[in-house]
């Protein structure tokens, strides 16, 4: 590759030099503004009264966007902002999983805003390059790229018309471009899309770190919601930053002791028990593979099933012993012991743009095995790696893809669409050529590829509108609400989950709650009561980690010898703890557990506000398709039919026998629909909302959220 | 490779080493400065690495590595503070100190070995696979 002629190409359109603001106690409190419309470059004062309210990483995120945008605003109108943070605790390396970055925009799926968390090297060298955040606003006339020197306190931004923009290949080149040296490379991070994300809404961003020991630049992603769509919308192929120097104390931290001594004995648990535990270092989130369809949780064939026979071939050993190598180490950030990344190293693509090209691929992860894999039916791994590869350099959301996909392929085998509509493609379950040619496709912007990468809500119109399907029947099967595709857990027969993914903010993504052991199989919280104070508590705890810039995977992948003992162990009381000490310890502050709730608290609310301000987050937007909820179809039924027999004599006091399966799922649908109207009302009821779902100006005032903005939306809602 | 080699039998707890050891490399006499550290009591156990290297590969930056003599050092120019090496050292002997945002090790230099009135510790030239010694 040659870069000096790529560079020679790029056309300067502002300067801008600064002196880098000097880090206090996990903040500079300065945050850096980039309008790429009218090429103005400025930085802003944090007051004091934003960070004490919003914290930090996504709490900034949103806090701007509100300020940025109109109720009306579009994803694609200029004023949309796309806003990366880190948070106070982002950029500190001896606690494991601490270089965050969140990223927020109004999400073209959505049209609400979308929260993103996301690993690499940009979140901590944006901060000790002087920015406790990054807004963009605006859009370029032609592809352009922003590039953050930290040590010289220089940005440019600059048209740059020859660079790739797939995420892989983009990322290799500026890397290679503004580094001095090979050993400079590793002070590098870009923030690339991908060409599926120049016309599929589904579009994720790629944040690079280099890995020197496999010596290429690895990609993280900030998959959901849409935010490499609305990066290309804005002709932004990559933003760059360069900071050289990092250190254990650049956060300047008040009581560096106190982290030390968390992240120590972190670090020694994981090397004591991570090996019997989840294996997080030796193959990831995707140790969690067969487990998930042992206890029939492994969506399959577009979440009807729970299982299957096939899934052998893509449980986690095969991509262990065939595939995949980790431990050199695999961390996102410096310090993190857990180690969860993982690639395929010289993998030859069979398909595509780069068949042939022998490829370093991150992943899989779970989420990728079951989206990609399980349901849609496809059981092959090197097919997996295959479409993740593509996923990721092409810039494409692997769950709302697979979902999507799954989606498309069920209604192909029920005849609701055909060739004639896929332009020849055989969309049966377990086509892995067809998912991957949907792909190449969508990266080019044609035939049935691109609508795939419109999501499921726009294809069940299209399907309606151009081809005759039945609405309600669509309605059941499409796995989105919101806008948003589902996550990879087949939430059935855990009403605590369809909650868990119902009742969110951005949509039914599984980082808020994720309570399916509790609830199904440990029977943890058997009352609605149980269940809203799960589905209050735990979406706030994990809402703490985007405000903070910090990994939630650190928290429960790994767990203390004596954790079982504590009185409260899925909340995993000696880590919850640790995060205490660390938040003081950076920050100099004196909370406790309570009050890092309550930190979550002011900015979920935020969140929920905002929805309601452009005319969502009400209690109708958090229905959930009933696929998740209940068995659709005949088939559904009769393959758990001895459970739901069960279940209608035990719980509805009702007589199957005798009784047609439709009518016993026309039973079952009353009867668990009931349910999960009956635990939103005890989740609202607990978070401090009204029956419809706005948060109560009471409320507001008692988390110290009574903001004349926020007051201004709700009233006109109570 | 330069080891430091142990005897527990022959530590009689009196502490020289670490004294000698803390006092050499950060001017104190601290024995939670010291790379070599004698738990004390009714029988004396001397903790001390054995430069096995698990540490080298531990490391996110890649900073630790060994010498010419087969001493595992630490590059703490280029260390980014994870103690990463700290949690994952099989012998408990990588050590770390608030003073300082880097780890530090025992780089057998012999200071201690030569103040030790009992030779319960020795500096020993000894092939790599010769650690099961220890």
């Amino acid at each position: 590759m040659d870069v000096k002629a790529l560079k020679a190409a790029h056309k300067l359109l502002a300067e801008y030099k600064y002196e880098p603001a000097k880090l206090k106690k996990g903040y500079t409190d300065k945050t850096l503004y980039i309008n790429i419309g009218d090429n103005r470059i400025e930085a802003k004062d944090v007051p004091a009264s934003m960070k004490e309210k919003f914290i930090g990483g996504k709490g900034y995120g949103l806090k701007y966007l509100w300020d940025a945008t109109t109720p009306e605003t579009k994803w694609n109108d200029p004023e949309n902002e796309i806003v990366i943070a880190g948070g106070p605790l982002c950029g500190i390396t001896q606690y494991p999983g601490a270089g965050k970055s969140l990223v927020v925009t109004i999400s073209p799926m959505t049209d609400i805003p979308i929260d993103s968390n996301v690993g690499g090297y940009f979140g901590p060298y944006l901060k000790f390059s002087g920015w406790d955040a990054l807004e963009i606003q605006g859009k370029a006339k032609e592809d352009i790229i922003i590039y953050i020197d930290g040590n010289n306190g220089v940005i440019r931004i600059d048209e740059a018309p020859l660079e790739a923009i797939d995420g892989h290949v983009v990322s290799e080149e500026l890397t290679e471009m503004y580094a001095d040296s090979e050993e400079d490379k590793k002070n590098i991070s870009v923030i690339s899309a991908g060409t599926a994300a120049n016309h599929a809404n589904i579009g994720l961003l790629n944040f690079s770190f280099y890995d020197i020991r496999r010596r290429v630049a690895r990609l993280k992603q900030a998959g959901r919601g849409g935010i490499g769509r609305v990066l290309r919308d804005k002709k932004i192929k990559a933003i760059v930053i360069k900071f050289k120097g990092t250190k254990g104390d650049l956060n300047k931290p008040a009581n560096q002791s106190l982290i030390n001594k968390a992240g120590i004995k972190l670090h020694k648990q994981i090397h004591d028990y991570d090996d019997v535990q989840c294996r997080m270092r030796q193959i990831g989130t995707a140790n969690i593979i067969e487990v998930m369809d042992e206890y029939d949780l492994l969506p399959t064939h577009n979440y009807q099933y729970g299982n299957h026979p096939d899934t052998h071939k893509i449980a986690s050993n095969v991509f262990v012993e065939k595939y995949i190598t980790q431990g050199m180490p695999d961390g996102c950030w410096f310090g993190c012991s857990l180690s969860c990344a993982k690639a395929a190293d010289n993998f030859e693509l069979k398909t595509g743009s780069y068949k042939g090209h022998k490829v370093t691929i991150d992943g899989p992860e779970y989420e990728n095995a079951a989206g990609l894999g399980s349901n849609c039916g496809i059981f092959d791994p090197e097919m997996i790696l295959e479409a993740n590869f593509y996923c990721d350099t092409y810039g494409v959301d692997t769950i709302s893809f697979g979902t999507i996909c799954a989606f498309a392929m069920e209604c192909y085998e029920r005849g609701i669409i055909n060739k004639e509509i896929t332009g020849g493609l055989e969309l049966k379950f377990g086509n892995a050529i067809a998912q991957l040619e949907l792909l190449h496709q969508m990266s080019r912007g044609e035939g049935f590829g691109a609508l795939i990468g419109l999501g499921v809500k726009q294809l069940k119109r299209i399907f309606v509108e151009e081809h005759g399907a039945d609405p309600d029947f669509l309605n059941d099967i499409g796995m989105e609400q919101k806008g948003l595709e589902v996550s990879e857990y087949l939430p059935k027969e855990s009403l605590a989950q369809q909650g868990g993914y119902g009742l969110t903010n951005k949509g039914p993504q599984h980082d808020e709650a994720w309570l399916i052991f509790m609830d199904m199989v440990n029977n943890q919280i058997p009352t609605f009561e149980d269940k809203a104070e799960a589905l209050h508590y735990f979406p706030m705890f994990r809402t703490w980690f985007g405000l903070m810039g910090l990994c939630k995977l650190p928290w429960n992948d790994t767990s203390p010898p004596d954790n079982h003992l504590t009185d409260e162990p899925a909340k995993m009381p000696e880590h919850v703890q640790h995060y205490v000490n660390i938040y003081n310890g950076v920050t100099g502050s004196n909370i406790d557990k309570d009050e890092l709730i309550l930190q979550s608290e002011r900015i979920y609310n935020f969140q929920r506000i905002f929805n309601i301000r452009r005319g969502k987050g009400l209690r109708k937007h958090d229905a959930m398709p009933y696929r998740a909820i209940g068995p659709v179809t005949f088939e559904e039924y009769e393959s758990r039919k001895e459970r739901y027999d069960q279940q209608l004599k035990d719980l509805l006091d009702y007589n199957p026998e005798g009784k047609t399966t439709e009518e016993k799922i026309k039973i079952m649908r009353e009867y668990r629909l009931n349910q999960y109207e009956l635990l939103t009302d005890a989740v609202y009821k607990r978070r401090g909302w009204t029956p419809n779902g706005v948060p109560t100006i009471e409320h507001l005032s008692k988390i110290g959220m009574e903001l004349p903005e926020l007051v201004e939306v709700v009233k006109n809602h109570i | 490779m330069k080891i430091l080699v142990k005897n527990d039998d022959l530590c009689i707890g009196c502490g020289a080493c670490e004294e000698v050891c803390s006092t050499a490399y950060f001017k104190e006499n601290n024995i939670e400065k010291s790379c070599i550290q004698v738990e004390k009591g009714e029988d004396n156990k001397i903790n001390v690495c054995n430069q096995c290297g698990v540490c080298i590969d531990i490391c996110p930056v890649m900073v630790i590595g060994r010498n010419k003599s087969g001493v595992v050092r630490i590059n703490k120019r280029d260390c980014v503070g994870c103690f990463m090496c700290v949690g994952f050292c099989p012998e408990l002997s990588m050590r770390q100190h608030d003073d300082y945002i880097e780890p530090f090790k025992c780089v057998a230099c012999g200071l201690c070995a030569r103040k030790c009135p009992t030779a319960a510790i020795a500096i020993e030239d000894v092939e790599k696979e010769g650690k099961e010694k220890l």
